[in-house]
């Protein structure tokens, strides 16, 4: 006895949850979140508060680093890496960092359950500097759960 | 001697990995020609080995029964650990493969010698139970979340697996209960390796490089995460051209990165030719996916043999007179 | 050929002195050590001949030479290609194990030796490594890394000593997370072994004489019917009641076969009156067969095909009689055998019908398609219909414990039938601990056609985990009597309970319930079935 059509479908099985991947991003442009640069409020030349690479991996590092000198050490200001100083703020970033024109009412939203059901991040609709990264990556930001959201209702 | 031989053929694998990427360059053959070799041997390696078992048929019905076989109707029949219905044995291979059933009836067995003889006694002893539950349940749930790497947009099955292992937000980014879990698992399936003298003496080089491999892909991981961090937006990029098949290297991943993926494509490659094909094998396993229903359906044997026998004619004639003075019917007189 | 003497069996103290602590040296630079009084004597000639196995020629174990033929390293290796492309249990049981060691400490052989490669996981392995060397990719560029090992004359002679070392009982694979049955392995390791006459004399003798005869012990037919004979008159002593058993009777509605143990030596024959006197009371139309004299299979410790002749005889006898059905008496391996191989060899069966008990018209759709039923089942199902007027009062000088047999418990699942009878036919019952019964019962450590006597020191060891859970409801309770549905157990228990536990006697199943049944027109009972005065119940009191 062999069984050979169980096993057979146990392997197509095996087979689809594998290849998963390929076929639910078939057809898909790889664009990477939407354009960074087009949110910028600023010129293109400025810095942000570290360079861009150490910003790019360590941003959160250093948020919360921000968070622990303002609330617990009573601090206002950070001395960056070249000694130009910020004031601790969140709107030290959403300065930059949003349009701040339009309510983006949903926070981080997901692209995969936003009505507009929009799969390419390229062409995501939202309008602040986080959510396309932040979605793309599936990572959670812990900002909004104090802050209110930019260019929402405030406190 | 033979788990410090697996451990430098891990520290050779990464120091491949950190020459090539830092001193080499070569992104793209550790970042897509590897992990593509990698995939396909590993699905090829995996379907070949599992056709090979299928080839060979199963000629007798064997399971091991555990419970009460089903006779008479007012006789308790224990229904999954003797099962006489497909039901029973799918229940009985699910609490296999979800809860490794049979792993949890471990007991362990001391003698002592007293002033009245020797005794026996079977202890519980859940540990190994309890390790391998952990180690497999986060190793699968380390690999859901390793799914938004390779899913764009990101599933909500994904997203709610990544929420509740980072539920306890410590630290940011926030640590996730597998990657502990992980951690601590499979290093107390290694020091239970070397530490219980049994179970040093029967492991092979090949059960310590698999542990070896996987520890060293959890701390890498880990690492990236918690130490030095990449940029998580290009190793998507990386991850969903794979998958997209439009292959590109996005410039500035960390070398930890490609050490990580490296040694999972290793670990992947190695798969199939290696133990850890248990994972397909269980399912085949005829002590355990048959039912106990021999004496009701007939299992057919495909290479049943013809063989001669020593018939009842070749028996009389030999005892015919013996037979007749015994008073014993016979055929011929 | 060297002269092995016959060895002193140590004592209970020394063999118990285990010490779990591994050998310094690598399992594979650990050599086979071949110490007197712990392995059998090798397969005689003649037997070989008879059963038609390979290189039949005088040797012994003891001999460096072991005689075997030219190239039998290609005999070996071909024989582990045909059972790799012959059973997926082989070739998948090869592959996946973890080594874990979960298995380790539940063989008894390992608990009683402390040697690592009576481990069920060390036992496959010796096989593994040259599966491993020869059949795997790995095994061949990695060696030793992955332990894979060359096939030589010391792996060999490593192999017969410790597939001799393996009763074949199934306990490993209860606890193995995959289910790798070292049995499983046993066997094909035993049939590779049989491919260049590496056999041992107490399996392929009884098998021969099975195969011409048509029992292990090879009575002839006059001579059963004489053993039955015998014991009629001791029934007809206890009872007053003469039966009349018939043999080879064709029209019979039942064929009975049971191990030709119960025919010969006690207490197997005591189970044996006790069948004969519960059929008789139940006036059941049977008939006993000299031809299919014998339930058990020796062939099935020697090779698949071996077991296929010898089991043979049971269906062919059946139909030959043209009886409707098959009960077979207690027995251990028999069972597996019965319920796992025997309708696949020969079926179908469809020159019998399904079992129906005349007494209480059950029908066993358990048994549908093999068309045989145990004893038990039969006897629970009469005792649950109040079909049997019993006197548990009778067996209230015995303090009863049960030993459920590896094979009916690890291969079938016979548990609740046995104790049901059991517990209707005595006031007192004890159980052995938790882990020592049902599927986690442990082995007598002498089945598998290793219940010689030149290896009686590997015997006592095996059955000590056994013996060790007798003796504690011996010690708890008083337990006196071990009650089994195995002939083998039957055989080998006495020697084992005079070893472990001193007081502590044997019984089958049927045997207890024979003592229990009040027959009609019996006479007042004064002696029990062994022909000893009944406590309590006048006598010689």
């Amino acid at each position: 006895m062999y069984k050979g059509g169980k096993i057979i479908v146990g392997l197509v099985i095996f087979l689809a949850f594998l290849t998963f991947p390929f076929f639910y991003n078939m057809g898909k442009a790889n664009a990477g979140p939407e354009n960074l640069d087009a949110n910028l409020k600023q010129a293109a030349d400025s810095q942000c508060v570290e360079p861009a690479d150490y910003m790019r991996n360590n941003h959160m590092q250093l948020l919360n680093q921000w968070r622990q000198a303002y609330v617990r050490d009573g601090l206002t200001e950070y001395t960056n890496s070249q000694g130009k100083t910020f004031e601790i703020n969140i709107d030290t970033c959403t300065k930059c960092h949003s349009t701040g024109a339009a309510s983006n009412t949903s926070g981080v939203s997901n692209p995969a359950v936003n009505e507009v059901g929009v799969s390419n991040p390229a062409v995501n609709t939202s309008d602040q500097f986080c959510v396309s990264c932040h979605d793309y990556a599936s990572v959670k930001p812990t900002c909004w759960s104090c802050h209110s959201e930019p260019g929402g209702a405030t406190k | 001697m033979k788990a410090l031989l697996s451990f430098l053929a891990v520290i050779v694998l990464i120091l491949i990995a950190t020459l090539g990427v830092d001193v080499a360059n070569l992104h793209f053959l550790f970042g897509i020609i590897i992990p593509y070799l990698a995939f396909v041997m590993f699905v090829g390696g995996f379907v070949y080995r599992v056709l090979k078992w299928g080839r060979s048929p199963v000629p007798f019905r064997i399971p091991t029964t555990c419970g009460q076989q089903k006779s008479l109707p007012w006789i308790k029949q224990a229904k999954i650990e003797n099962p006489t219905t497909n039901l029973g044995v799918v229940v009985r291979m699910a609490s296999e493969i979800f809860f490794f059933r049979s792993l949890f009836r471990n007991t362990k067995t001391e003698l002592r010698v007293g002033a009245d003889g020797p005794k026996l006694s079977y202890g519980s002893a859940k540990w190994l139970w309890v390790g391998s539950l952990v180690f497999h349940w986060s190793f699968l749930i380390i690999i859901v979340r390793h799914l938004r790497f390779f899913l764009e947009p990101v599933p909500y099955f994904v997203q709610i697996a990544d929420s509740i292992d980072g539920m306890l937000q410590i630290g940011l980014p926030p640590i996730y209960l597998t990657d502990l879990f992980f951690l601590l698992a499979v290093t107390f399936l290694f020091l239970r390796r070397i530490v219980i003298p049994q179970v040093k003496y029967i492991s092979l080089a090949a059960d310590y490089f698999p542990l070896f491999m996987i520890m060293s892909i959890a701390i890498s991981g880990m690492l990236m995460r918690y130490y030095y961090r990449i940029d998580i937006v290009a190793v998507k990029e990386l991850a969903l051209g794979l998958v997209q098949l439009h292959p590109v290297i996005p410039v500035g991943i960390g070398a930890i990165f490609y050490i990580h993926l490296f040694l999972i494509c290793i670990l992947f490659a190695y798969f199939p030719t290696s133990k850890l094909m248990h994972m397909g094998g269980i399912f085949l396993s005829p002590t355990r996916n048959m039912k106990n229903n021999n004496r009701m359906v007939r299992h057919i044997n495909p290479w049943n043999p013809e063989l001669e026998y020593h018939t009842y004619e070749h028996y009389e004639d030999e005892f015919r007179e013996k037979m007749k003075k015994a008073g014993i019917p016979v055929e011929k007189e | 050929m060297a002269k092995v003497e016959k060895v002193k069996t140590p004592k209970p103290e020394e063999l118990s002195n285990i010490s779990y602590h591994p050998p310094a040296t690598d399992w594979m630079d650990t050599p086979t050590e071949f110490k007197p009084g712990t392995y059998c004597w090798g397969a005689k000639e003649k037997d070989l001949i008879t059963l038609g196995l390979p290189n039949p020629r005088q040797w012994s174990p003891a001999d460096e030479d072991w005689k075997v033929p030219e190239g039998w390293e290609t005999t070996i290796l071909d024989g582990i290609a045909e059972r790799l492309s012959k059973y997926r249990s082989f070739k998948v049981f090869m592959d996946i194990c973890v080594r874990c060691g979960a298995c380790a400490d539940k063989c008894h052989f390992y608990i009683a030796t402390g040697d690592p490669k009576n481990m069920p996981v060390l036992r496959a392995e010796l096989l593994r490594s040259v599966y491993k060397k020869y059949f795997t990719k790995s095994g061949k560029f990695l060696g030793r890394l992955a332990g894979a090992r060359e096939l030589d004359m010391d792996v060999l002679k490593e192999w017969w000593s410790y597939f001799f070392q393996c009763t074949e009982c199934r306990r490993c694979s209860v606890f193995c997370p995959y289910g790798i049955d070292q049995a499983e392995v046993t066997i094909i390791g035993r049939e590779l072994l049989n491919l260049v006459g590496l056999n041992i004399d107490w399996i392929s003798g009884p098998a021969a004489a099975c195969y011409m005869k048509g029992n292990h012990l090879g009575l002839e037919p006059h001579a059963i019917t004489g053993n039955i004979e015998t014991m009629c008159d001791d029934i007809e002593e206890i009872t007053g009641i003469r039966v009349n058993p018939t043999f080879n009777r064709k029209g019979a509605e039942i064929l009975f076969v049971t191990p030709s143990g119960d025919f010969l030596g006690e207490p197997g024959i005591y189970t044996c009156m006790g069948y004969l006197m519960l059929f008789h009371e139940l006036g059941l139309d049977y008939t006993w067969s000299t031809y299919a004299s014998e339930g058990g299979n020796f062939g099935f410790f020697t090779s698949n095909d071996t077991a296929k002749r010898l089991n043979y005889k049971i269906y062919a006898e059946a139909k030959r009689l043209g009886v409707k059905y098959i009960i077979g008496g207690e027995c251990g391996h028999m069972w597996r055998v019965l319920n796992q191989y025997m309708d696949t060899w020969h079926g179908p069966a469809d020159f019998l019908e399904v079992p129906v008990s005349p007494i209480t018209g059950t029908r066993f759709e358990n048994a549908k398609s093999t068309k045989m039923i145990h004893i038990s089942e039969f006897t629970a199902d009469l005792i649950k219909h109040n079909k049997l007027k019993l006197d548990p009062s009778r067996n209230d000088h015995l303090k009863v414990t049960y030993h459920d047999s590896c094979n009916p418990s690890r291969g079938m699942g016979l548990l609740e039938e046995p104790r049901y009878i059991i517990k209707s036919v005595c006031n007192n019952f004890y159980e052995m601990p938790e882990n020592t019964i049902r599927e986690k019962t442990f082995c007598c450590g002498s089945g598998s056609g290793l219940n010689a006597s030149e290896n009686m020191e590997q015997r006592m060891r095996g059955g000590f985990p056994r013996a060790n859970a007798v003796r504690y409801v011996q010690e708890k309770h008083g337990v006196n009597m071990l009650a089994n549905i195995c002939a083998v157990d039957r055989a080998a228990f006495p020697a084992l309970m005079d070893y472990w536990c001193p007081g502590v006697g044997v019984t089958g199943t049927t045997e207890l319930l024979a003592n229990a049944l009040v027959m009609k027109g019996e006479i007042r009972r004064t002696l029990d079935i062994r022909l000893q005065d009944l406590p309590g119940k006048g006598g010689n009191e």
